[in-house]
């Protein structure tokens, strides 16, 4: 491929699960860096000390506020990317740092972490703990076709990315919470399930046909309430499902059959 | 888009009596998840089996036949199955996973194959997904209303509830039937269906239900390219008996009204609920 688009992962303060889940795509992954993305900066992956311009950001982990460099770092990954993801619940919704209350080795100091939304504007979030491998996927693919695309593969990828990008700017805070919030307040919930499949901690079960959040487990991620299809639901897009995957293994030098 | 995206639609029933014997309609769902388990183009099925409570379903992962006959005809009261969709893949450990669902529930499953934020190893493992036509479902307080107060049937006697033709139906294991119209049911429909747009599973691999067909007899629709493929192979097996859908009444007519009915019903409530206060409305899903 002549114009690969440039990819970078900016590590915050999270685990590097998400960093994991982008590996996970196994060989998939080098597919990606062959044919579509040139990761220009990554922890341990590129040897790259500063911030470069980018075409797409994934950002990990929220941003220690007592930490100086994560403030500078993420506001220059803003300036310097054109599109910002907040990979995973750290990035998007503060997910487990939202517990952090400091005094530990070895910086004692280091106890307000917000989610990168909070400092800076955010265009893509990919909500979960960490997000799926297939969903990091999709999102450079759709990246790739966004920036590099015809005009008909433009309007898809914005079309898919959407949903995500609405996520964006819904603001910094989810938890199983939201399901009552937005979905069963609201007379949505139709008791699919999806909610207690999606969440990594297992605080759902499913009482009646609704989900019971035991919110003393729930972490925070903002999984469940973006993967609930009553939260948003594109008929442009999911039901076009099956051109769509055929698209993406396509893409990804898969299927054919 | 009322009757959804389909490369063929026919009249159908399963060949082998034993599934017939206590399947809902024509057994499309029992019949196409036993031959595919059979022949390996699944490793287990979601479905709803029965539960703790007397019609109150519970989804499991079938990964038999006999599991899959027990968890055979309708239950009018929410089954989750796609709680277990993850689990599937992780605990039992299928690679090749089969799914049955209503709409919504074939909705989930579509949204998270293509946006699989907290569906690690999920979206290449759906191996078969059959919809089953949906008007509404009733929550399980509500179905228990409509068994026991209007239809004066104990729900542990029941041994089936069927809707058709304008009334809510229990037979007894003793060979009674209590019918009450359909009408009387709407009011324990649980709100979440109000703002459905889906009566025939659209988004399935193969969608089924009884309308359109003769009694004993289903209506199936054959969506996808994996649909077609299943489908096909158990119809070259001799698994099911079919019959011209354009030979059969009511026929397609049926549906179509049905389902338009439905779809437009459900878009005024979408409308009135984005004007339900002074100046401010509830949530539309879908836009
Ligand atoms: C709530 C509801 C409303 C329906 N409304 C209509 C309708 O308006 N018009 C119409 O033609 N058909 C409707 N159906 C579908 C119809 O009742 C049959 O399920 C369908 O025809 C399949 O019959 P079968 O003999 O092929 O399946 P069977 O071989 O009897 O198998 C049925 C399968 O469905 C699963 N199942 C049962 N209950 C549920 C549930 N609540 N949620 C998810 N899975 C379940 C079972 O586990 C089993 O695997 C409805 C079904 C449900 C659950
Ligand atoms: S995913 Fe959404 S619609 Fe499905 S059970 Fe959970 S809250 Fe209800
Ligand atoms: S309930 Fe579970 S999935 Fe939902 S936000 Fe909490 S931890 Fe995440
Ligand atoms: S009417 Fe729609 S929302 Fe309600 S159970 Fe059926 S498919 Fe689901």
């Amino acid at each position: 491929m002549v114009n690969k688009i440039t990819v970078g992962h900016v590590h915050m303060s999270g685990c590097t699960g998400c960093l994991v889940s982008l590996a996970d795509n196994y060989e998939g992954l080098f597919k990606i860096l062959d044919d579509y993305a040139d990761l220009v900066y990554c922890l341990t992956l590129a040897d790259v000390r500063h911030i470069p311009e980018m075409d797409v950001a994934l950002v990990e982990g929220s941003v220690c506020l007592q930490d100086e460099c994560s403030v500078r770092e993420i506001k220059e990954t803003r300036e310097k990317a054109k599109v910002v993801v907040a990979l995973g619940g750290c990035a998007a919704y503060g997910n487990v740092t939202r517990f952090c209350r400091g005094g530990q080795w070895n910086q004692p100091q280091h106890e307000s972490f917000v989610p990168i939304g909070d400092l800076i504007d955010v265009d893509v979030y990919l909500p979960s703990c960490p997000p799926g491998a297939e969903a990091i996927r999709n999102v450079c693919v759709m990246a790739y076709l966004l920036l590099q695309g015809t005009d008909e593969q433009k309007a898809l990828a914005a079309a898919y990315l959407t949903p995500l990008m609405n996520l964006a700017k819904r603001g910094t805070e989810a938890c199983g919470c939201d399901l009552m919030y937005d979905i069963i307040n609201q007379g949505l919930c139709m008791g699919c399930g999806t909610c207690a499949a999606s969440c990594p901690v297992r605080a759902i079960t499913m009482e009646y046909g609704r989900p019971n959040i035991d919110r003393e487990m729930c972490i925070k991620c903002g999984a469940c309430y973006a993967q609930c299809p009553r939260s948003e639901f594109s008929f442009d897009v999911i039901n076009q499902f099956e051109g769509i995957m055929e698209a993406i293994d396509g893409a990804m030098g898969k299927g054919g059959e | 888009m009322v009757l959804g995206n389909y490369k063929t639609a026919v009249s159908a029933r399963a060949a082998d009596a034993d599934i017939l014997k206590c399947s809902q309609d024509g057994g499309i769902v029992t019949q196409l998840f036993t031959y595919a388990l059979e022949e390996g183009i699944i490793d287990g099925a979601i479905v709803a089996a029965p539960g703790d409570e007397p019609w109150k379903p519970e989804p499991i992962v079938a990964t038999t036949k006999a599991e899959l006959l027990a968890a055979r005809g309708t239950k009018y009261t929410i089954s989750p199955n796609m709680m277990l969709i993850k689990e599937a893949t992780r605990s039992y450990g299928l690679d090749k996973v089969g799914i049955v669902g209503t709409p919504c529930q074939m909705q989930a499953l579509r949204k998270a194959q293509l946006y699989p934020m907290a569906m690690r190893k999920v979206p290449d493992k759906i191996a078969l997904a059959i919809g089953i036509f949906c008007m509404e479902n009733f929550p399980y307080m509500g179905l228990e209303t409509i068994v026991e107060d209007h239809c004066q049937t104990k729900m542990e006697s029941a041994v089936k509830m069927d809707i058709g033709k304008g009334k809510f139906s229990v037979y007894t294991e003793r060979g009674a039937l209590s019918q009450i119209p359909l009408a009387a049911t709407h009011k324990y429909e649980q709100p979440g269906c109000h703002v459905c747009l889906d009566y025939v599973a659209n988004l399935a691999d193969v969608s089924t239900g009884s309308v359109g067909s003769p009694d004993g007899w289903s209506t199936v629709f054959v969506r996808t390219k994996k649909g077609e493929d299943v489908w096909s192979k158990a119809i070259a097996a001799g698994y099911f008996e079919t019959k011209d859908i354009a030979s059969v009444k009511p026929g397609l007519d049926l549906v179509t009204k049905l389902a338009t009915g439905k779809i437009d019903k459900n878009k005024k409530t979408l409308e009135a609920r984005a004007t339900l206060g002074v100046n401010k409305g509830l949530r539309n899903p879908y836009i």
